[in-house]
Order: C-alpha cells, then structure tokens, then sequence
C-alpha cells in the first residue's frame, strides 16, 4: 500500500466512522467484561459468605452457582451482541470503504 | 505414505499388545474390551483422516492453515477442543468433584479470556497475520529479532504445555488400558508425529473437531443420566452430594482455592491474557478464509466452551453422588477416600457408573483422543515457529526460501519436537507439573501476549521496546515462577517460597507492558523512525482487511 493510498483511506468518512465506532464499541465491551468478572473474582476474595449464602430457605443452593452460570452465559451472550453488530453495521462500512478503494484504482 | 500409516497402526497395535503383556495383573484391574475396541476404531478413523489430508496437503499454506479453507462454525468447534483439553475435562470434573463450587471459579477464569480475545485479537491477527502470530508482531519491525523473541516464546510454551498433556496422558492410558506409562507416552508422541507430519493443519483441525463432537455428546448424555436420578432437580443432586462429601454443605460455597486477593487476581490475569498468547490456540485464526468466519469461531467455542463448563460442573456433583457414594465403594482404592486412579479419575468412573462398561469404553477412547488432538496442535504450533519463522524469516537474512524447504523444515521440527515431547513426558512421570502449566500460562501472558498486543494497537512500538518488554516478560515470568510455591518449596524443598503466587502473571505482565512502552519512547533510532512510519498502513489493513492474505492466493 503507498501513502497516498494510505492518506486516501485514512480521510475516507466510513473509515474514520469504522475505526472509531468499531474500537469504542470493542474498549466498552471488553471493560465490561472485565468488570464483571473481577468483580466475582474480588467477591471470592473478600466476601465469600455472600456468594456461599443460601438461595432459599432451607435449600442447599447457594447464591455463588446462578451466579458463576450467569457469568459464564454472558461471556457468551456479549460475543453474540459484538459478532451481531459487527456482521452488520461494520461491515457495511467495510464494503463501502471496500468499493471507494476499488474505485480510486481504476 | 500409505505404507507408513499403515506401519503407524501396526505400531499402535504391537504397542498395546506389548504393553498389554507387560501390565497385565499389575496396572488394571481388568482389560478394558470396549475400551480397547473403541480406542482402535478411533486411530483408524484418525489415520484415515490424515491419509485424506495428506493428499491435499501441497503448499506450505496448506500445512500451516489448512488452505485457509475452513469454516467459523469448523474452527470454532475446533478451537473449543483445543480448549477442552483433557486436563480440563478430567481436571475441571476432578477439582469439582474434589471441592465444589471451587471447580466452576477456574471454568470462569478461563472462559472470560474469549470474549476479549473476540473484542481485541482475533479478527486483527487473520487480518495482518498469515501462519503465524510472529507474521503479526514483526509486521513492521525488525524481522530477525521480533521472529526469534516470538518464536522463544511459542516454543517454550508447547514444550511445557506439551510436557502436562503427555505426563497426564501416559497415567491416563496407563490406568484405563492397562499400558505401561512409557509406552503410552511413546505411542501418543508417534501418532501425534504421524498426524502433523503427513495432515498438516487440515488433519490436525478435522481430529479435533471430531473429538469436540464425542466429547460433547459424551458429557451432554452424562450429564442427563444424572440429572435424571434427581428428576432434574438440582436441589436434590446438591442436598445428596452435600450428604455424602466429608466436606458437606462447604462444597456448595467458595473456599479455599482463592484466597487473597492478589492471588485471585493474578490467577485472573494468567488465565485471561494467558489465552491470548497461546501459540496453538492463536493459528487456529489463521485457518479461516477472513475476518468474518475468524469472529463467527470465537462466537462458536464461546458457546461450546461455556456450555461444556456448565456440565463439568454438573458432572463433578454427579461424580459425588454416584461415584463417591457408590454401594460398596466399587470406585475407591484400598485406603477408601481416594478413587481408583487418581482423583483426576472422576469423570471416567461416572461415565462407568451411569453407562457401563461400554460407555465407560467410550468416554475412555473420547479422553484419549483429547490428548492426541491437543497434542497434535501444540507440536504443529512449534514446528511452525522453527520453520516459518526461524529458518525462513529470521535465519534466512532477507533470502527466499522455498516453500518446499520450508515444509521440509517444518516436518523435521515436527519430528524432533515429538521425540523431545516424549523424552520430557517420561522424564517427568514422577514430578509435580502442576507448575509447568503455571509457567506457560505466565509465559504466554507476559511473552507473547504484551508484544502481540501493543504492535497490533501502539504506533509508538518500536523493534527496540519489542524486544527487550518481550525478553523482560519472559525472564521475570520464568524467575517468578521458580520463586514461588510449586518450584521452591515444593520441588527444591528450600522453605517459604520468596514469591508467594502460583501465578505470578500480576507482577511480569505489567512488568513486560512498562518495559516494552519505556524502551520504545526513548528509542531514537531510524529504524524506530520506520516502525513509527509503518503503523497507517498496519492499521488500515488491520481495520479493513484490505491486503490480508486470503484463501483465494493459491
């Protein structure tokens, strides 16, 4: 790739939209992901008992198990949500950019 | 090379039946016939394979990434096998069975990697990436030390995971065939040396896909036979489990496996970044035709993962019930607390208790085609860093090389590998490993991983700062790990361990992240210039794809 392409793409309006809204939207659900499982990881640590209290009354159990399933479903549920957004809005961003590159070498 | 595989299954069966005269009376209780028969017809259907794969494999792209020809849905299934290796099944249905609710905390640890892996790595190595992930890191640095930093890293990651897997696969097949540990050893490394050499990549993915498939289906039908002895209710199978467990209701919250913080959060870190940095799981994306199919496989072992975790759980209490408390304790040794075997034996002897002798035949064949399938990605994953980026990048010093000397190379890297695999995995029977997995997790998350990371997203990065945060993260990772508990205390025996931590990836991740940012800012040098220059385009093919090495090239 030579650097007037490189210039060309880079001031391309859907690349800049890519770029920018693809990253911001990976940061956020990566923090996310992050949050929710150093969260568990820091209740483990300082405050087993919650996780360990009972889910009902006279039952075995405990508050930790919906929980941990919960976590290991929304790991799975987030990657749906990105491969969602990503199959459509970026990349029909993609094929625009796609298209005006084609375009400029012909 | 019809000839050979049909050499290899010659082998396989002499093996069994030396092997089998050896142990006899002295190692199983009995000779596992449905095992037996199971585990045969498995090899056949695997050397069938490789013989399939072996005429499609032509070009080098062909032995690296199968042609780049396989689907999201293929790989991902693919990747999850990776995954569920067998210290995850037998080790994560055993620490269950063992603890409790403990067990689920190391599922979550290492399930969480993957979205991130989605969010930041994957489609960004199928885009600048070709075999394997050094084609990214030295993508505008310096070829020769980038390639040698990451090559390092990969190989000392595959011999060490390579080492767990063949110590836990020749006690394994020792107790459920009756083998004797070295040849069990011996014959996992020739079939996995057969498999990478003559199938490449495809053969390497097709095996693991298939045992994804049985693994998955085996623990699905475990999981309901058990659940069916409690109608369904999970609170019957807890309030049984919490009856029988010596630790009782303590099995139902979190104990002791995490407990500080710094502990907990660095074992978080190793697992989470560890992933990230794993050569064998890393050129799986580099299987796929483009970025698309590359995040529809996260998306896929994602659920396949999770789901897998949720029924090593279920097993783990099952395995309480009916193994632990079963009449007459049919499955415990002579002491009656541990199983028969190992503890690590749960899963197995629950697959006995809910199906038999043929379903037990079944889950046995299943648990050793794990360890032939992961163990068959790690060595192509290794002899890829020798050949591809070793002989035909770093060493070849701006040459050409031939494709065909480049697979020529890959296949001796192969071979070597698998003999140094089985040399390590006998030397080692009798050593505690759990701190070989330790390492190359801790490797893999301060090595390989900060280096990937910063040259995919910091235009800043320069060859300097590359090098000395890889080497930085690989030394500190290293001492660390022969400072803590598993090394120094345990296996030299010299007392208190001076670092505290297992894992001690919170200290050499941030350690390897600091040096890499320091080295680069303050390198003055042209070739930093040119590092600097170079990220636009890096990123627009990043970003876009445009440019990638595609499926279509041959």
């Amino acid at each position: 790739m030579d650097k007037a392409m490189v210039e060309k793409i880079k001031s391309n309006p859907s690349y800049v939209e890519l770029v920018t809204k693809r990253s911001s939207f990976a940061w956020k659900l990566t923090i996310t992901m992050l949050t929710v499982y150093y969260a568990y990881i820091l209740l483990i640590a300082f405050s087993p008992e919650t996780l360990g209290a009972k889910l009902t009354a006279g039952g075995m159990a405990t508050v930790g198990i919906p929980v941990g399933i919960a976590i290991i479903v929304f790991a799975f549920a987030l990657t749906g949500v990105y491969v969602k957004r990503a199959n459509s809005e970026f990349d029909g961003l993609l094929n625009k950019i796609k298209e005006d590159v084609a375009k400029d070498i012909k | 090379m019809k000839k050979i595989l049909l050499l290899l299954s010659i082998l396989a069966v002499s093996a069994f039946a030396m092997g089998g005269d050896l142990g006899a009376g002295t190692k199983a209780d009995e000779l596992n016939v449905p095992a037996i028969v199971m585990f045969f017809a498995f090899v056949a259907a695997t050397l069938g394979i490789t013989y399939w794969a072996s005429k499609k494999t032509k070009s080098a792209s062909d032995f690296y990434t199968a042609g780049g020809g396989i689907t999201g849905v293929q790989n991902g299934t693919a990747i999850a096998g990776d995954y569920m290796s067998a210290a995850s099944f037998l080790g994560i249905t055993g620490s269950v069975y063992l603890n409790g609710y403990d067990g689920l905390i190391f599922s979550i640890g290492f399930l969480v990697g993957w979205p991130v892996i989605l969010f930041m790595i994957s489609e960004q190595l199928r885009n600048l990436g070709k075999y394997t992930f050094a084609d990214v890191t030295s993508y505008r640095l310096k070829q020769k030390p980038v390639r040698i930093l990451a090559a390092l890293g990969s190989i000392s990651v595959v011999i060490l995971y390579l080492i767990a897997q063949m110590v836990g696969a020749g006690k394994l097949i020792e107790i459920l065939f009756g083998l004797d540990y070295e040849f069990a050893v011996v014959l996992v490394g020739i079939l996995m040396i057969g498999y990478v050499v003559f199938g490449g990549m495809l053969a390497t993915t097709w095996v693991q896909i298939i045992k994804a498939i049985l693994l998955l289906l085996g623990t699905t039908f475990m999981s309901i036979m058990v659940m069916a002895q409690f109608g369904f209710s999970f609170e019957e199978l807890f309030r049984t489990a919490t009856e029988i467990h010596s630790k009782g209701e303590a099995i139902m919250s979190p104990g002791g496996l995490v407990s500080d913080p710094i502990s907990a959060i660095s074992l978080g870190i190793a697992l989470m970044f560890g992933t990230a940095g794993l050569p064998h799981i890393l050129m799986r994306f580099f299987t796929v035709s483009d970025a698309k199919e590359a995040r529809k496989s996260v998306f896929v072992a994602t659920g396949l993962i999770g789901y897998f975790y949720i029924l090593t759980f279920i097993m783990g209490f099952g395995a309480i019930v009916l193994v632990l408390g079963a009449d007459g304790g049919t499955y415990l040794s002579a002491d009656g607390h541990t199983l028969k075997g190992m503890n690590n034996m749960a899963a197995v002897w629950l697959a006995h208790a809910v199906g038999g002798d043929y379903f037990l035949g079944f889950i046995s064949a299943v648990a050793f085609a794990t360890i032939l399938a992961v163990v068959s990605g790690l060595t192509l994953a290794g002899a890829s860093a020798v050949s591809h980026d070793l002989y035909a990048n770093a060493f070849a010093d701006g040459k050409k090389v031939s494709e065909e000397n480049e697979m020529k190379v890959s296949r001796y890297a192969t071979i070597a590998i698998g003999i140094a695999a089985m040399i390590c995995g006998i030397a080692f029977e009798k050593q505690n490993i759990a701190f070989v997995v330790a390492l190359a997790f801790t490797i893999a998350s301060s090595a390989n991983f900060p280096v990937l990371f910063m040259s995919i997203f910091w235009k800043k990065l320069t060859t300097r700062g590359a090098v000395i945060g890889g080497y930085i993260g690989l030394a500190s990772a290293l001492i660390l790990v022969i400072l803590g508990p598993v090394v120094w205390t345990q296996i030299l025996g010299f007392g208190d361990p001076i670092v505290p931590y297992k894992f001690p990836a919170v200290f050499s991740v941030p350690m390897a992240f600091i040096a890499i940012w320091y080295f680069s800012i303050t390198d003055n040098s042209e070739d930093a210039q040119r590092c600097i220059d170079e990220f636009d385009a890096q990123d627009i093919r990043c970003q876009t794809g445009i440019g990638a090495s595609s499926a279509s090239e041959h």
